[in-house]
């Protein structure tokens, strides 16, 4: 099929292999070894995109990484993805490309009128337009400012792919695989060092896979690279990972590698997955990360057709493709100049090298003399035409007062340049180091090293083949001796050619035309102009920082590799102050774009986060009730029969309670074993109450704050033994009370001989509650008297159930006689439906947690972190009684002293009644002294638990209300939407105040 | 992510295996009742928040669970010295002079 730039030959492209894609719909042939981009390029299509702001048509700039215009979605598996660079978008056959930001086509897109109305849209223009009325903001201004971002449509379905990780340790991480990379690699395996080498492209060699007039040892540079690659593959110690981003340096040579596994593939093996992140320890690493080359800034200088000098270069040498059939060269360097003499070689017509140097090396003049190439020293670039595709570039002299006069016109369908080059010190900057102005290079480059990382070759500013080889040989041997102390010699091989040149230039070109009405690019992919950069400085802003944020230079995907620069070198001229003074912006991670799914990796769905099921999960979903998430675990809600709603079940579930029993699963309550001679003290010290006294077969509510004094949990503790207590906390506070006293024992009390064990998963527990709750335990319990006079209300034993050993305590989250039996996590499930099938023979009921709620809140017991919140001690809690007050010391009681804690005027926890006994309050509701308070006024505080109580039949709630203990008895109110609802102030205990039912 | 060493495990791990347990040798008072109103507020809340060298705990929470003490440099984020619970703490302006060269 036709290709109309492709070359007739040379290239690393395997010709004999052809592959059909498409492009907008439009099928278009390639071949194997090639990028999208080149692809595309050997069809002749430069258009591929539409830019961000003015929607002006773009072409492809660069053939790296650091493309800012060629971004194009791909599908795959009936999604596409968006914003992939078409310059690493490896061609396979059948892939199919779409371009972005453009409607209804990329020909002819309506959003283009922004590039005629672009007066309208200066630097800050988001921050001056969108400024009032404030009601606008998010009614009118957000979906308008919504609608018009981004680039890309993003994917439609749940990500259909599957990302790997893996950790990975290693002596020295080479980041890049160009001369210097390949160089380092060999000389750090030849020591036995284990090494990794990436490089994000799919072939390593990087510079040397486009040169073709220089050599290596004699021979063309990818047979070099051929040679090298082969030596480090058949190494034990070397790990190679081509398509493999290193987008994140962090602490302590932490460094985060991308792999693409397989999107390069036409039909990959489905239990592949799409990315590998590889996360790195080194103990050394080598950025030879290259350099990148600048584009110019002249007026229009974004046109399609218009590349880099370098990426003109690539295509040819690499992928034989012919950027155009006309080009033109512009450049301020040397390097440029062997693209031109390149494509010319390859039957191109060059029809200049327009050259801002006064006098470029006469070596190279002379080259292109006998090329018949046509040169203009002293000239720049000063416009273009040609609206898809570039026609002819406008030419100007420089003049010795500074102007330009205007030098005709040239035609042409393809404009190369070159600004020079740009180190790449992006990981170097990742990895905190800051980077120093090279004078002599032109550019910033590495600085000291803040970890044990070295850059080399043209990332450490070092240009030419001989010096990037000798520097890369450098840099391995020492990574290796510095990571391991062994060094070993290697023979280092001879070049010629790929002389590292000179020349190069920052800014703005100067030129002879309406400075106003014109646009030369400064960041392609934010389409920010030389005029923005100067416009932001004249208003005020001073510092770099501010310079990118206010015109957001720098802050496209390429994060300022492009364009940073030229950016600065402008904003030095607007404010009249060395570019060294005016700062750099940091690089930060990710170096490319990262997918969310290769830092998701497997933690999707099911994976996200651990799921923690009871014992009786199994027979409650058999049953048909429903779960609420508490944490990681999954607690039953509330089980409906015969189509109840959640209300009606509540309903019967309290009621069976109370009437006649009802099994609940408790197995998520944490539980912590305190053991040893010190035992005693040590919950002495931490729990408010006192425990020295509380006789082995007896337990005790207890009550734990932090040293400031505030409730932070609670549970009932159990003395099993002089020297042995069986705590329990909440099912939310198992972790952070465990830590809290491992802190404690290990940093405050080291002396007290004390060990603590978390039991919360060793034991499951059922909590049998309501007046029938001792025959419906006693057939399956062993050992022990259950009568009321041998096992009071708090009370544990050990004993037997069904013939397995547990402890039974006869305690009550439900003001009824209330046993919960703890036996060995494997017994679970054989313990709950043996009590399941038991109840039923009594008319009692499983219930859920709702119930539960509804149960405690009737007795006016708290829940940690609902009723308290962090900031209430016991005495706003009404639980002073849990406080040992001959004890000398203990977690909060110093902090309990504090004026504050004492003061007047405290929010305290009481009972609200609401006038409307059927009127239920919303939790979270605010509380309020006067019936319609003034807007502002401050609320007198909240409720925090909410029922309908089947035993009062009637509402009930708890709140913390200000001085609430002295308000019992007064009326308040809760102002809501639909009107103010007048409640009264009641004690906290709803039901049995006595405590009757308990003591049967 | 930040290497640590633990030193009752004697090995380095990663950061992901251990918390961090805020400043270090912020002792509880020994006697809490007779501790005036500022001291007590003193050792509640206020902690130095260094830019620079400071003295941290660590507990090797997925590991071992101990707590022990690490000098870190909290711009560089490098480790300059780690023990165990009990030790003195170090000279810490010892180390800040050493990071300052």
């Amino acid at each position: 099929m036709s290709q109309p730039f492709r070359t007739e030959k040379g290239g690393r492209i395997d010709r004999a292999e052809e592959l059909t894609f498409t492009f907008d719909g439009e099928e278009l042939h390639g071949h194997a070894g090639d990028t999208l981009a080149s692809a595309l390029l050997a069809n002749g299509v430069h258009l591929v995109g539409r830019s961000f702001k003015y929607h002006r048509p773009r072409g492809i700039l660069t053939a790296g990484s650091e493309e800012p215009n060629a971004l194009v979605g791909v599908y795959r598996k009936s999604d596409q993805t968006p914003n992939l660079r078409a310059t690493q978008v490896e061609l396979y056959d059948g892939l199919q490309a779409i371009s972005q930001n453009r409607f209804p086509s990329l020909g002819f897109d309506v959003g283009a009128v922004n590039d005629l109305l672009s007066p309208l849209f200066p630097a800050g223009f988001y921050y001056k337009t969108f400024m009032w009325p404030k009601s606008f903001w998010d009614r009118v201004y957000e979906p308008i400012i919504r609608a018009a971002a981004g680039l890309g449509k993003p994917p439609k379905n749940p990500d259909h792919d599957t990302y790997g990780n893996l950790y990975a340790h290693c002596d020295v991480l080479i980041a890049g695989s160009g001369p210097s990379g390949l160089a380092a690699a060999l000389a750090a395996a030849e020591t036995g060092a284990k090494v990794i080498l990436c490089d994000e492209q799919a072939e390593f060699g990087g510079s040397l896979l486009s040169e073709t007039s220089a050599t290596i040892d004699g021979k063309d540079p990818a047979v070099w690279v051929a040679y090298a690659v082969a030596r480090l593959g058949a190494m034990d110690n070397v790990t190679l990972l081509p398509r493999t981003t290193a987008f994140g340096y962090f602490a302590h040579n932490f460094v985060a590698l991308a792999e693409r596994v397989t999107e390069h593939l036409a039909d990959p093996d489905p239990r592949l997955p799409r990315e590998r992140l590889w996360q790195v320890r080194a103990k050394e690493v080598v950025i030879a990360a290259g350099a990148i080359e600048r584009p110019m800034v002249f007026p229009e200088n974004d046109r399609p057709g218009i590349l880099l000098a370098d990426a003109g270069r690539t295509y040819l040498n690499r992928y034989g493709v012919k950027v155009g059939h006309k080009v033109l060269v512009a450049t301020a360097c040397d390097t440029a100049w062997q693209a031109a003499f390149d494509l010319a070689d390859h039957g191109a017509e060059v029809v200049g090298i327009i050259d801002l140097r006064e006098s470029p090396p006469e070596s190279l003049v002379a080259i292109a003399a006998a090329r018949g190439i046509r040169v203009e020293a002293g000239c720049v670039v000063t416009g273009t035409l040609g609206r898809k595709r570039v026609k002819a570039a406008l030419l100007g002299r420089l003049m010795t007062s500074g102007q330009v006069a205007s030098g005709g016109q040239i035609e042409c369908d393809a404009l190369l340049m070159s600004g020079g080059w740009t180190p790449t010190v992006s990981l170097f900057s990742q990895s905190r180091g800051k980077v120093v102005w090279d004078a002599e290079a032109g550019a910033f480059v590495p600085g000291k090293s803040v970890q044990k990382e070295r850059s080399t070759g043209a990332a450490n500013g070092l240009y030419g083949l001989e010096a990037s080889l000798a520097d890369g040989y450098a840099a391995g041997e020492g990574a290796a001796r510095a990571a391991t102390g062994k060094s070993a010699a290697i023979a280092h091989s001879r070049t010629s050619g790929g002389e590292a040149g000179s020349g190069g230039t920052l800014g703005a070109l100067p030129h002879d035309r309406n400075a106003s009405r014109v646009k030369a690019f400064v960041d392609y992919q934010n389409d920010v102009t030389a005029k923005d950069v100067k416009l932001a400085v004249r208003e005020g802003m001073q510092s770099i920082e501010h310079i990118k944020r206010y015109t957001t230079t720098g802050m496209a995907t390429d994060q300022g590799r492009l364009s940073n620069m030229n950016a600065l070198q402008i904003a030095s001229g607007a404010l009249e102050k060395p570019l060294t003074d005016v700062g750099l912006t940091t690089f930060r991670q990710p170096f490319t774009p990262t997918t969310f799914g290769l830092f998701a990796g497997i933690s999707r769905g099911d994976f996200f986060d651990p799921v923690r099921k009871t014992p009786s999960h199994d027979w409650a979903v058999a049953k048909g009730g429903l779960f609420e998430d508490v944490g990681q675990w999954k607690r039953a809600w509330y089980f409906p029969e015969n189509g109840e709603d959640m209300h009606a079940a509540v309903e019967r579930e309290c009621r069976t309670v109370r009437k006649s029993v009802g099994l609940f699963d408790a197995s998520t309550l944490g539980k912590i074993e305190v053991v040893g001679p010190d035992a005693a003290e040590f919950l002495e010290r931490m729990y408010t109450n006192p425990w020295k006294k509380l006789a082995p077969g007896r337990c005790r509510y207890g009550l734990l704050l932090n040293d400031a004094g505030y409730i932070t949990d609670d549970g009932v503790i159990g003395r099993l033994a002089d020297d042995r207590f069986h705590v329990t906390t909440t099912t939310g506070g198992a972790a952070s009370v465990f830590a809290t006293m491992e802190d404690y024992l290990q940093t405050e009390w080291p002396d007290l001989d004390v060990w603590i064990t978390s039991t919360t998963d060793q034991y499951a527990v059922a909590a049998v509650q309501g007046p029938k709750a001792r025959e419906v335990i006693a057939p399956f319990i062993e050992g022990i008297d259950l009568s009321a006079e041998a096992l009071p209300h708090m009370s544990v034993r050990e004993a037997t159930f069904c013939g397995v050993p547990c402890r039974l305590f006869r305690i009550s989250f439900t003001g009824e006689l209330g046993f919960e039996i703890n036996v060995s996590r494997r017994h679970g499930k054989m313990m709950w439906e043996t009590l399941a099938g038991e109840i039923e023979k009594h008319g009692g009921a499983a219930y859920g947690t709702e119930a539960m709620h509804v149960l405690r809140a009737e007795k006016g017991y708290i829940i940690i972190g609902q009723d308290t919140d962090g900031t209430v001690t016991p005495q706003d809690a009404g639980m002073t009684w849990a406080i040992g007050k001959k004890k000398p010391d203990f977690v909060g009681k110093r902090g309990l002293e504090r004026p504050d804690l004492k003061a007047e005027n405290r929010k305290q926890l009481v009972g609200l009644l609401t006038r409307d006994p059927k009127i239920k309050l919303e939790e979270g509701a605010q509380v309020t002294i006067l019936e319609n308070p003034a807007t502002g006024t401050p609320a007198e505080g909240h409720v925090t638990s909410s029922y309908f109580s089947p035993a009062l039949d009637r509402t009930i709630a708890l709140a913390i209300v200000k001085n609430g203990h002295a308000l019992e008895g007064k009326t308040l109110y809760v102002p809501m939407p639909e009107g103010s609802i007048p409640v009264e102030v009641a004690g906290t205990v709803f039901y049995d105040k006595e405590g009757a039912r308990l003591n049967v | 992510m930040l290497l640590i060493y633990c030193p009752y495990c004697e090995i380095e791990r990663a950061e992901t295996e251990f918390h961090c347990g805020g400043e270090a040798h912020i002792a509880r008072p020994s006697d809490p009742e007779k501790t005036t109103e500022d001291d007590w507020v003193e050792f509640l809340y206020m902690r130095s928040n260094t830019k620079g060298i400071a003295a941290e705990r660590w507990r090797h929470i997925h590991g071992c669970g101990r707590f022990f003490n690490a000098v870190r440099n909290t711009v560089s984020d490098e480790f300059l010295n780690i023990y165990k619970t009990g030790e003195a703490k170090p000279d810490l302006e010892a180390f800040a002079r050493e990071a300052g060269k």
